[in-house]
This record gives structure tokens, sequence and C-alpha cells, in this order.
């Protein structure tokens, strides 16, 4: 590890050295390793800076670990004897290693450590000793990003670095985006040729970095002057930048029908369940947001009772909330709207009192502040495609559970017993009742599936947005736009109209603006009704008139 | 007709005990304190909190044996995140149950609602949260930050420290991010910031689709200067704002975001893990280590029953506000409005911050800025803090409109919008 | 519902009708003939409280009219009711005048502030109270023209046409809160100084504006009545019962329909230009869907199709609200609620079906 330079990190080492000699102790080998393991301990931010220096200077085969260790957040002090551990937290408690020897303790509680806070500038500090040791690492990907962090502001350094390793490197994508980092820095060089050459040959990599430096040779300055005195350049650059915008454009476009489509799958999971209560029952169900929040609310419940394993409970809340959230929504068929058939205008009465009564009860259990459900490991971050298009996990998963749920639920209806009975019911109650289909026990399986689906929306929910009592207002009317607009009684209309209020919502906002994006999709809702009183997939026959 | 008559007769009776229930007063040998936070609607997240702080602190008091050899009783009220009701409830306070102070408000809408009202009755109104200034009411005390206590310092440290070149100003539609953006466009223009290195963003309260917006400060930061975003965004926006930068990739490292309505209670329902490193501007952390703040946790702890709760800056902002009040109420030796009013000024109390702020004659407080980290703990770690603590300025020096305006509450301008350059005093009710 | 309608006496419209005349003239007179200190002198806060639920009334009542006669779930009645509220507060900001916070003769403080030049177009006028009063009926009354003219011209019912109106004030929701539309965004208009030269906090003022609120509340019930009566009120009705029936007897029924929302339209919008002054501030969360599905609860609470039932229903569910957030502020959700399922579930006919149903038991 000699890439060190004395020039740099010299002062600490040296004020680390007087201040050694003047104590006079006899110096083992792990003196000045406690000494700067100390500092870190200590409160202010300086010290610890000047610590984590002078762990680097020691160049001990520890301070890698440890500054990674650091650096992730699992460094702590114990709180009783004031050792430094690493630690992996295990259920309520941590697997703590000794972080001078590596030797194994005993495990700990979590309330007696206590963890080593980091600032964003001695995160970058360290990300950045810890990525110039990467370079060297085993895995190919640590290395890319090794290469790629160096981007951001590269030194002479750093270069050598570089072309040192690109000597050796076997990895061919690594191999690739050092020459990147090379053909940069030979843009600025003083050879005019050597510049066109590596613009030219940049011009085929569409990277983020090659579109910074392409925009910086064609920018002016505050007076009005090119940055860049040689016009050739300019020229080249420029044209350079053109033929990488087209291609950035479709990636905005791709981009843009993702944003879209992770919109419509929102409206369409928070509609679908609304799409049964009031599309084939025919209840207006204000309750439906607050079914929603039921859904949420179990997902973080059961995240309370398994606080070290996200993924499992997000995955077990799916069935859960559709369980919780479908026995309430019997409850709430049997207890209230049963009586209420026939006088579809005052089930929107009941069931707002019900949503009233929902949102305070969560807020008198849970209290009214929002409760914080953590998001699984698998679905943080984003699927970095390339440089310009990247889609988040998240989003993307949510989509694909929508698709799910929907295609679930239409075959639920298209081949089960209940579907068909439900199917039946929503045709034609009398006759329905006529051929032997018990129909107040169907009213109470439709609803509680509609509600039970609502449930496993809200678990989706709880991943993207806030999980507090007005969960449920905020989804509400969206959705009934939705159903609307799809067609009351047709769930393809459902998924159909969600997605394409999605995808023209991120297609205005650009031009629009967030607000008014929204406005001119509500304006499009009202004048698209007017052409087609019956949304887009209107019902067909005698139950169209009812 | 009879019969008409009859039902009138009862219906006229049921009303006209309705109407004595309105009126009645009782006079009790108690000093009664009125607290008007939403406690169900979109503002009982936040404002919740404030209503039992109050009642911590009244209950409090009272153990140390009340105030001017009266007990302390709260009056608690639930305008439901409605503002007109806010209005009507402030009047309630104050002409039903006759209280002596009202400890409430938090969003400018609800305040601006009960601030006529307030003025009218000649009340005493504490309003303990964050706010755009361009005010300052005879009857209202501002214990919460005004612009130049928490946005300018922000910017400042983001400029000097991490050498910040281009800037995202992104808000929720409504007058406190308005004002808030427009003083610093105006502040970074002034420090030589072009326009096009300043990008502002708006979007409506409650705001949950962040994906284009992300993706636009994404693109803008992107460009090779050091970018920060300055959130003015406001409560349950926040979650989705900042899981959507964590999702799409954008850290405190590259892009920091400093946020001036993200505390230790909204933290305590987010998953934190996207937003570690990112900055709040506040006067108050619970992570502030002095004695006075651990017995403050510690109380606050006891009452509530509940060791994982937290405190954050409003309810500090209540905290001196009610012992000023209860100090100035000492001074005049009594409650009546107009004689605290006056002693209010030049009132001195302690922070939890080990500064001591005072009641300046502008009707706002002196605090010191501190600027934190969020851990993943959902607590702050200071990383910057002004050396003493600064004025409280209601009308603000970056606005041209403003500038020549200022407040004071003290003979001979008693004035809250008083012109320097007119020498006249305008925007008064009385 | 039929039975309803024909046995349901004029004995209880008559007792509401007298109510409402002695409330009116009672408390103003009280208020004029005795000094402050006396006990039976009505508080500023009670008689702005009264004033705000007759103008809540007027807004039930209107709502009635469409939705109880002519069966138009109107879910967005609150945005009529919001904009003649706007345009009276236009009027009252703009007799700030000068005194304002920034002292700008002309431009309200808000504009002021985000920089506004001039006055925009659509705030001329509004200085005349005369104009203003004029814009109250007719600014809600030409949406509802337009909106009314699309949707039942190409027959968009039922609840299709619930929620569309519900569409339509939420996109003024959202509309109003943009602070770039001139209407002062989330904080919208409020610190109202004068009306008419007479200081709006005056207790003269207050009574008036209580004196009109139930004027136009007994006179709006009377009109409303003598319509329902007329020929034209049983053509609606018969709409409500039958749609394709009335059509096919010759009647454009959208014309009728048509008529009707714009009357009620209009209605709504006094009830907002009464409102605002008494309350002392408008925004755009009088836009919010929930603040019109609130409409359609009182009205529900009271019995739709009686037209007093909606005044009783915005009366006692008002008063409800306004006693219980000051008695019991966390639990006051679960009684609102658990009321407007047991009135939904044991009371079809609401609170009026009730007391039909005790005098009936009571004759017997």
């Amino acid at each position: 590890m000699n890439f060190f330079s004395i020039t740099r990190y010299g002062l600490a080492s040296l004020m680390l050295c007087v201040a050694l000699s003047a104590h006079g102790e006899p110096k083992t080998l792990n003196t000045p390793l406690l000494e700067a393991l100390t500092a870190i301990k200590q409160g202010s931010m300086t010290q610890r800076e000047q610590a984590i220096n002078s762990l680097v200077e020691l160049k001990n085969p520890r301070s890698l670990v440890i500054l990674q260790a650091l650096l992730s957040g699992k460094l702590f002090i114990c709180k009783d004897d004031d050792k430094l551990v690493i630690g992996e937290p295990n259920e309520q408690t941590y697997q703590i290693r000794d972080a001078i020897d590596d030797a194994p303790l005993a495990p700990i509680n979590a309330e007696q450590v206590s963890k080593i806070n980091l600032t964003n500038k001695l995160r970058s500090q360290l990300r950045k000793i810890i990525g110039e040791l990467e370079l060297n690492a085993e895995q190919a990907d640590t290395r890319l990003a090794a290469v790629k962090a160096m981007n951001q502001d590269i030194d002479e350094r750093m270069l050598e670095l570089l072309k040192t390793r690109l000597a050796i490197e076997p990895d061919a994508r690594v191999k690739q985006a050092i020459e990147n980092s090379l053909l940069l820095q030979k843009v600025d060089s003083v050879d005019k040729n050597e510049r066109i050459k590596a613009i030219e040959q940049l011009k085929t990599q569409a990277n983020l970095s090659v579109v910074n430096k392409l925009k910086s040779l064609i920018e002016k300055d505050s007076d009005g002057q090119f940055a860049e005195a040689d016009s050739d350049i300019r020229n080249l650059a420029e044209a350079a930048l053109a033929k990488i915008n087209t291609q950035l454009q479709v990636y905005s476009a791709i981009e843009t029908v993702f944003f879209g489509l992770s919109l419509g799958a929102v409206l369409v999971l928070s509609a679908i369940g609304l799409a049964i209560t009031f599309g084939v029952m025919g209840v207006i169900n204000m309750a439906h947001g607050e079914l929603m929040m039921i859904g949420a609310y179990t997902t973080y419940v059961i995240q309370q009772i398994l606080p070290n394993q996200l993924g499992l409970s997000v995955i077990l809340a799916i069935p859960a909330a559709f369980v919780i959230a479908g026995l309430v929504g019997i409850a709430i068929e049997r207890g209230i709207i049963r009586f209420l058939y026939g006088r579809p205008l005052e089930t929107l009465l009941a069931t707002f009192g019900i949503s009233l009564f929902l949102q305070q009860t969560v807020r008198s259990i849970f209290s009214p502040l929002n409760r914080s459900v953590a998001t699984p490991e698998w679905m943080s971050g984003s699927w970095q495609i390339n440089d310009f298009l990247s889609l988040t996990w998240n989003r993307f998963y949510i989509l694909i559970f929508c698709l799910l749920v929907f295609v679930l639920l239409l075959q639920i209806l298209k081949h089960t017993r209940l579907g068909l009975e439900v199917r039946a019911v929503a045709q034609n109650r009398r006759m329905a009742k006529a051929m032997g289909i018990p129909t107040a026990r169907v009213d109470a399986m439709t609803f509680g599936l509609g509600s039970g689906i609502a449930g496993v929306a809200g678990v989706a929910l709880s991943q993207i947005t806030n999980v507090g009592p007005n969960l449920g207002q905020s989804y509400i009317v969206d959705s009934f736009m939705v159903v609307v607009f799809g067609g009351v009684g047709n769930l393809l209309g459902t998924l159909v109209a969600g997605f394409s209020l999605g995808i023209a919502n991120k297609f205005l906002e650009p031009f629009a603006g967030a607000v008014l994006a929204k406005i001119l999709v509500l304006i499009f809702i009202i004048l698209f009704i007017q052409k087609r009183p019956r949304g887009l997939f209107p019902q067909k026959g005698r139950a169209a008139d009812s | 007709m009879k019969n008409y008559l009859q039902t009138g007769k009862k219906l006229l009776g049921v009303l006209a005990i309705s109407a004595a229930l309105f009126g009645t007063a009782q006079a009790e040998d108690t000093i009664k304190v009125g607290v008007l936070h939403s406690l169900s609607g979109t503002m009982a997240i936040s404002e919740t909190t404030l209503k039992d702080t109050m009642l911590m602190l009244i209950d409090e008091q009272n153990k140390k044996g009340g105030l001017l050899g009266k007990k302390l009783e709260p009056v608690v009220v639930d305008p439901a995140s409605n503002w007109p009701l806010f209005a009507e409830k402030a009047r309630e306070l104050l002409t039903k149950d006759k209280v002596s102070a009202i400890f409430g408000c938090w969003t400018s809408v609800s305040r601006k609602s009960v601030l006529p009202v307030i003025e009218e009755l000649n009340g005493i109104l504490f309003y303990p949260v964050q706010y755009e200034g361009e005010e300052s009411s005879k009857n209202v005390f501002y214990t919460g930050a005004a612009p130049n206590q928490q946005a300018i310092p922000a910017v400042d440290y983001l400029m000097n420290d991490l050498k910040v070149k281009r800037w995202v100003l992104a808000g929720t539609d409504y007058v406190y991010p308005r004002t808030t953006n427009k003083i610093l466009e105006a502040y970074l223009k002034a420090k030589g910031v072009a326009k096009k290195d300043i990008m502002i963003n708006y979007t409506p309260f409650g705001h949950s689709d962040w994906q284009s917006i992300v993706a636009d400060i994404k693109k803008f930061g992107s460009a090779g200067k050091k970018t920060a975003v300055v959130s003015t965004i406001n409560g349950d926006a926040n979650v989705p704002f900042y899981k959507e930068l964590g999702n799409q990739g954008v850290s405190a490292e590259n892009i920091p975001v400093v946020a001036f309505s993200v505390g230790e209670e909204e933290l305590s329902g987010i998953d934190t893990k996207p937003l570690v490193g990112h900055l709040a501007a506040w006067n108050y952390f619970m992570s502030i280590d002095t004695t006075k703040n651990a017995e403050f946790i510690k109380q606050w702890k006891d009452y509530i029953k509940n060791p994982k709760r937290v405190t954050n800056d409003p309810m500090e902002a209540h905290y001196i506000g009610f012992n000023m009040w209860v100090k100035a109420v000492e001074k005049a030796g009594t409650t009546d409005p107009d004689a605290v009013q006056k002693a209010m000024i030049g009132i001195e109390y302690p922070n939890l911050t080990g500064g001591v702020s005072k009641m300046l004659p502008n009707h706002h407080i002196t605090k010191p800025v501190l600027i934190g980290e969020i851990q993943d703990d959902g607590q702050f770690v200071t990383v910057w803090q002004t050396n003493k603590l600064v004025d409280g300025d209601a009308w603000s020096d970056f606005l041209p409109e403003s500038k020549p305006i200022i407040a004071d509450w003290t003979a001979p301008i008693n004035c809250g919008n008083f012109n320097t350059k007119t020498k006249k005093c305008s925007g008064q009710n009385y | 519902m039929k039975l309803l309608a024909s046995s349901l006496t004029d004995k209880t419209y008559a007792s509401v009708l007298l109510t409402l005349l002695a409330v009116t003239f009672i408390i103003p007179l009280c208020n004029w003939l005795t000094p402050t200190d006396s006990p039976l002198h009505f508080s500023a806060y009670t008689v702005s409280l009264i004033g705000k639920y007759l103008s809540f009334a007027l807004l039930g009542l209107s709502l009635d009219l469409v939705w109880g006669y002519c069966g138009i779930l109107a879910l967005g009645h609150g945005a009529f009711f919001a904009l003649g509220g706007y345009a009276i507060g236009m009027y009252l900001m703009r007799q700030i005048g000068s005194r304002g916070v920034y002292g700008d003769p002309l431009l309200p403080d808000f504009m002021v502030f985000l920089n506004w030049q001039e006055l925009p177009w659509y705030w001329f006028g509004f200085n005349h109270f005369g104009f203003a009063l004029l814009m109250v009926v007719l600014v809600p009354g030409s949406l509802a023209f337009v909106f009314g003219w699309l949707a039942f011209r190409s027959r968009v019912t039922g609840v299709y046409l619930s929620i569309i109106t519900q569409a339509l004030t939420y996109a003024l929701l959202l509309a109003f809160f943009r602070n770039e539309m001139g209407f002062g965004g989330n904080n919208g208009l409020t610190d109202f100084k004068e009306i008419l030269g007479f200081s709006i906090q005056s207790e003269a003022v207050r009574s008036t504006l209580f004196l009109l609120s139930g004027l136009a509340l007994i006179i709006a019930l009377i009109t409303c009545r003598w319509l329902v009566n007329t020929k034209l009120g049983r053509v609606i009705t018969a709409i409500r019962d039958q749609e394709a029936r009335v059509r096919f007897l010759g009647y454009r029924v959208e014309l009728f329909k048509l008529w009707i929302f714009v009357f009620a339209a209009m209605l709504a919008g006094i009830a907002g230009a009464l409102y605002v002054p008494q309350v002392g501030i408008i925004n755009p969360s009088e836009f919010s869907p929930l603040n019109s599905l609130e409409i359609v609860i009182w009205v529900a609470m009271g019995g739709r199709g009686t037209l007093y039932g909606a005044i009783i229903g915005a009366l006692v569910v008002n008063y409800c609200k306004t006693v219980l957030t000051g008695l019991l502020p966390d639990a006051w959700l679960y009684i609102l609620g658990g009321l407007f399922i047991v009135v939904t579930v044991l009371l079809p006919d609401g609170i009026v079906g009730l007391i039909q149903r005790k005098l009936k038991e009571q004759r017997a």
C-alpha cells in the first residue's frame, strides 16, 4: 500500500509521531493502532478525520477491515468496557469481534453497543481511500465501481494507479472503464491531434462523464466567451454531443414510459379492490382507502414481529393483509352493508362513517404518527441499465406484483365456483337466487375478496409512501376515477384505465409540472365521460341500465 | 296551527338551550391555557405531539405550585386540520373559556386564519413552528424560526463547507416554501450563483409520485458541479421523496438534501436507510448533549410513557414559549393580555441547547442555528452551528418589498409593520 | 319515499320555517336592543357560529334540490359554494386597499409578494360590491351550466355523474392551490377588513350578516318549496323516479336537469358568499372532495327529498361537530362516524323520517 504519498497524510502522521514520542511509551506493534482507534472513539468529527488518515498511514492489515466496518456502520463501542468491536446484527443481539485482534467475543445486546457515527465528509473520505484500495480487489464489480468513482475528481496520482492497473487488468469491462477514464484525460492534453482522436473515440460511448466532458467543451463562461478556445475542437464536441443526444432521447422516453407504468400500477392496485366492491357489487365504498391502510399497517406489525427479516416479513404481509383486510371487509358487509342493498347511495354514507371510524381506531392504536416500514434490500436501489437509464427496483416489483394480482383475480372470477357465483349475482341477483346460489354468502365473500385485495394493495403502498392514518384518504379519489374511467364492473377496464392515466400523467408532467398535469388528466376524464358516458369498456346488456 | 306552534316552540327551546351552552362562562379559580392543535385530519401527525407537550408543561408547572397561586388548567380543542375551524375554535377559547393564552397552530394558513380573531379579542398566541416571516402581530409570539434562523445559515454551510455550486430549491406549493425559496434565490444570486444553476420546483401537498422530479434532480446534479437540494417539502410528501432519492441512487454524498421540515418526529416514521447523511437545519436537536435537554427528554418519555418517543424542534419552541409566558405573567403579576404582552419583551429563558433565548421587541426570539446530518437511528449529528444565538428577523432583508419594514412592539414605534422609509405603520387592525 | 313526501305534512315544514324566522330575527334584535353584558345578549362567537350553520343549511338545501328531487348525486357541490365564497372574498380583498402589509393600493399582499406587477384581468370589477354579488351567482351558475350542459346532453348518469362532479371539484382544488392562479394559493384570501365601508368585525355587521343568512335561507326554502310543487317541479321529481319514461313522454330531460342544477349551484354560491365574511377566510380546502361529501351527509342525515330535512341535517351535524371537537377532541370521530352508520342503517329517511314516525305514533 505504497500509494499514500507522504505529502497527503504527512502532517497527520508527523503529529502522531510527536505525540507518541512525547509519551515515551514502549512501542509495541499495536500502540499506534490503539492511538488511532482511541481517536476514532472520540466524539469530535475532526479528530475522527485525522484518526482515519493515520489508520491509513499505519499500513496495518487491520486498517482496511476497520475502515470498511466504519463505512458500513458496523463499528461499535461496547458501552461497558469501552472496547472497539465490529458487529453484525443478529436478531436482538450483535455478533461481535474485537476490532484489533479479530477475536470473537460473546454476543451482546443491541442496547449495550453504540455505533460510531459518520458525516458525509468522513464518508466520502473513507470511500475514496477504500476505493483506491479496492482498485485491486478480487471481484471485478468492485473494481469497476472503484474506477467509476475515481472519475469524479481524478488527479495525477490516480492516473498513474489506473495505468498500472490497466496493464494487469483481466476483466474486459473494467479495462474499458479504465481506458475511458484515460481517454477523458486525453481530451485535455496539449496535443491537438491527440485531443481530436480522443473525442472521436469517446463519441461512441454514451456515458455520463463523456457527456459532461463534451458539454464543458462547448460551454460559455460568464463573459460570453467560450471556455474552449479552439473552434475545431468545439465543433467536434458539438457533433459528438448531438449524436449522443439522440440516444439519450430514446432513453428518456423509455424512462417516462416506465414511470408512467409504475404510477399506473399503483393506481391499478389501489383501484382493483374497488372495482370489485364498487364495480361488481355497486357499493360506493368510501372505506376502501382505509382497507388499504389496514394492509399497510399489517406490514408494519409483521415487521415489528420479525425485525431482522425484512424480505420475509414483506412477503408474509401479503397473505396476512389479504386475510385481515378481507375479514374486516366481511365484518363490514355482514354488520352494515347487507342492510343497505338496493340503496347504493346510502352505502356511501355508511362506509364514510366506517372510514372515519377506522381512521380514528388506527390513531388510537398506533398513534397519529406515521409508522416506519422498512424496505427489504432486494427492493431498494435500482437496476442500472446504463448511465442514463435505470429502473428502480421497488417500482419494478410493484409493477410485476400488480400484474400478478390482476391475473390471479381474473382467474378467480373466471375459473372458480366463487367467481362464477359472484358474476351471476352481479348480473342478475334474483335469477341467481332462484338458481340456488346463496346470495348473502356470495355478497359477503365478494366484499371480502375486494377488501382483501385492497389490503394487498396496502402492502405495496407501504413500500413507497407513508404508513399513517391518512394513507387511505390520499388514494380514494384517484381510485374512484380509475374505476369509473375504465367502466364500472369491468376489471380489464380498470387495468387499462390505470395504466393509461399513469402514462398520460407522466408524459404531461415535464411540460406542465406535477400539479397542472394532474388537473389536465382530471379534465380529460370529465370530457371523456361526456363522450363515453359509461367509461372505456361499458357493460353491455341488461345490467348496464340498472 | 296550534300543532305547528308547539313543534316550533320545542325546536326553539332546543336552540335556546344550545345557545346557553355556547355562552356560558364559569368563573373558577384557575388560569386557563388554550391548546389549539389539530388532533384529527392531515395535520394530526405533527400537531398531536405538541398538544401532549403542552399538557406535560402545564402539569409540570402545576407540580411547582401553579402560577400566581392558582392552578393552570389546559383547555384542549380539536380544530381538525380545518382552517376556518381554527378561527372558530380560537374564538371559542377566548370568549367561552376565557383562556389567558393560546398555544397552537402549525401551518401558516391556520395562523393566518386565527390572526384576525386573536387581534380582535386581544388574546395571546404562541406559535411554535418555523415559518416564512413577513408578519409580526401584537398578539402573537413567534417561538419558531424565522427564515434567517434556518434557511440562510443552512445555505451558507452548503456553500462554504460543502462547496455546493448548483442548487435545487424544491418545495411544497404554499407560502412558507415560496417565501423561503424567494429569499434564498435572492441570496444565492447576491452570492454570484447564475440563474441556470438554480432549479426551482413546486409540488402539491402530499405529493407521492416523485419519479420524474427525482430523475430531473439527478440530471441537474450530474452536470459535474457539486449540487445540493434545499427542501421545503412538507410533511407527508417527504417519505416518498427520500425513498425515491435512495432508490434512484442519489446519495447524500453526491447530492445532499437539506430539509427544513424534517425532524426527529418525522424520522421516527420513516425507514431511515435512504436518508442517512442528508441534512436538516433546526434550532434544536434531540441529540444535543446538555443537562437541560437530558432532563427534558426524560420528562417527556416519562410523561408519554413510551421510552421510544422523540423530542423535536417545535416541542422545544413550546417549552421556551410556555416558560417565557410563565415568567412574563409572574413579572406582570396578572394574566391581563396587555400587561403580559408588555412584560414578554425582554424575557429571557434558557433553551435546551445551552444558550439563553430572549424575546425580542419584534415578538420573535433568539435561537442558535444547528445543521445536522441524519443518522440511521433517526437522530442528528450536529455538523455545524452558529457560534452565538441569532435574532429572529420578522421582515426579510433579502426581499425588496420588506427590506424597509421593521417590527418593534416597544414605544415609540409600537408597530409590527413599520416602514422605516415612509415612517408609517401599515397593515394593522387596530 | 313517495309516502314520505306526501304525508310529510306541511306541519313540519311550517314549524321549521317558523323556527328559522324566530332565530333569524330574535338574535339580531336582542343584540341591537340589549347592552353587551345583558344575559339576553348573544356573544359574537354564538352569532357567527349560528350564522355559519345557517349558510351551511342553505348549502344543504341547494344540494337537496338536485339530489333529493332530481336524483343527481353531486359529489362536487362544494365547488359552487367555494366559488361563491371566492367571489365575495375577492371583493373583501380589494376593500383592504392600501392597508395591506406591503401597503400596495391595488394589489393584494400575496400578489405583491409573488412579484406580480399588475392586477390580473379576472380581478377587475371586484372592487364594486354589486359586481361581486353578481359574480357570486354568475360564476357558479355558468360553471354549472357548462358542466351540466356537457354532462346531461350526453346522458351521463348515476355514479358516473357523481364521480365526474368529484373530479371537477378535485381539479378546482388543485388549481386553486397553485399560487400562479392568483387566488392566494393555500392560504387563500383572509385578513378582511371592511364590507361596504363597515368594519367586518363590528357587531352591527355581524348581526346583519346573520340576518341576511337567515333571510336567504328562509327565502330559498320558500322558493324551493314552491318550485318543487309547480309543474316544473313535478317533472323534475319524475325524472328522478323514471328518467327514461319522462323522456319518452316528450320532455327534454336534459334541459330540466340543467335548469335545476344551475339554480342549485347559484344557491350554493350565495351560501358561500354568506359564509366567507362570517368565518373570515376562504381557501382551497373548501374545494376538497371530502367537504362535498360532507354536504351529502348533512342531507342524508336530515332526510333527503324534503328540503327542510337538509336544513335540519346541516344544523345537527355541524352542531355536533362544534360540541364534540371541544368536549371529546380525541373521540369525536368515533361518534360522528358511528352516527353516520346508525342513521343510515336505522333511519333510512333521516331525522325527519324519525320525527314523522314519532308524530304519527303520537297521533295514533
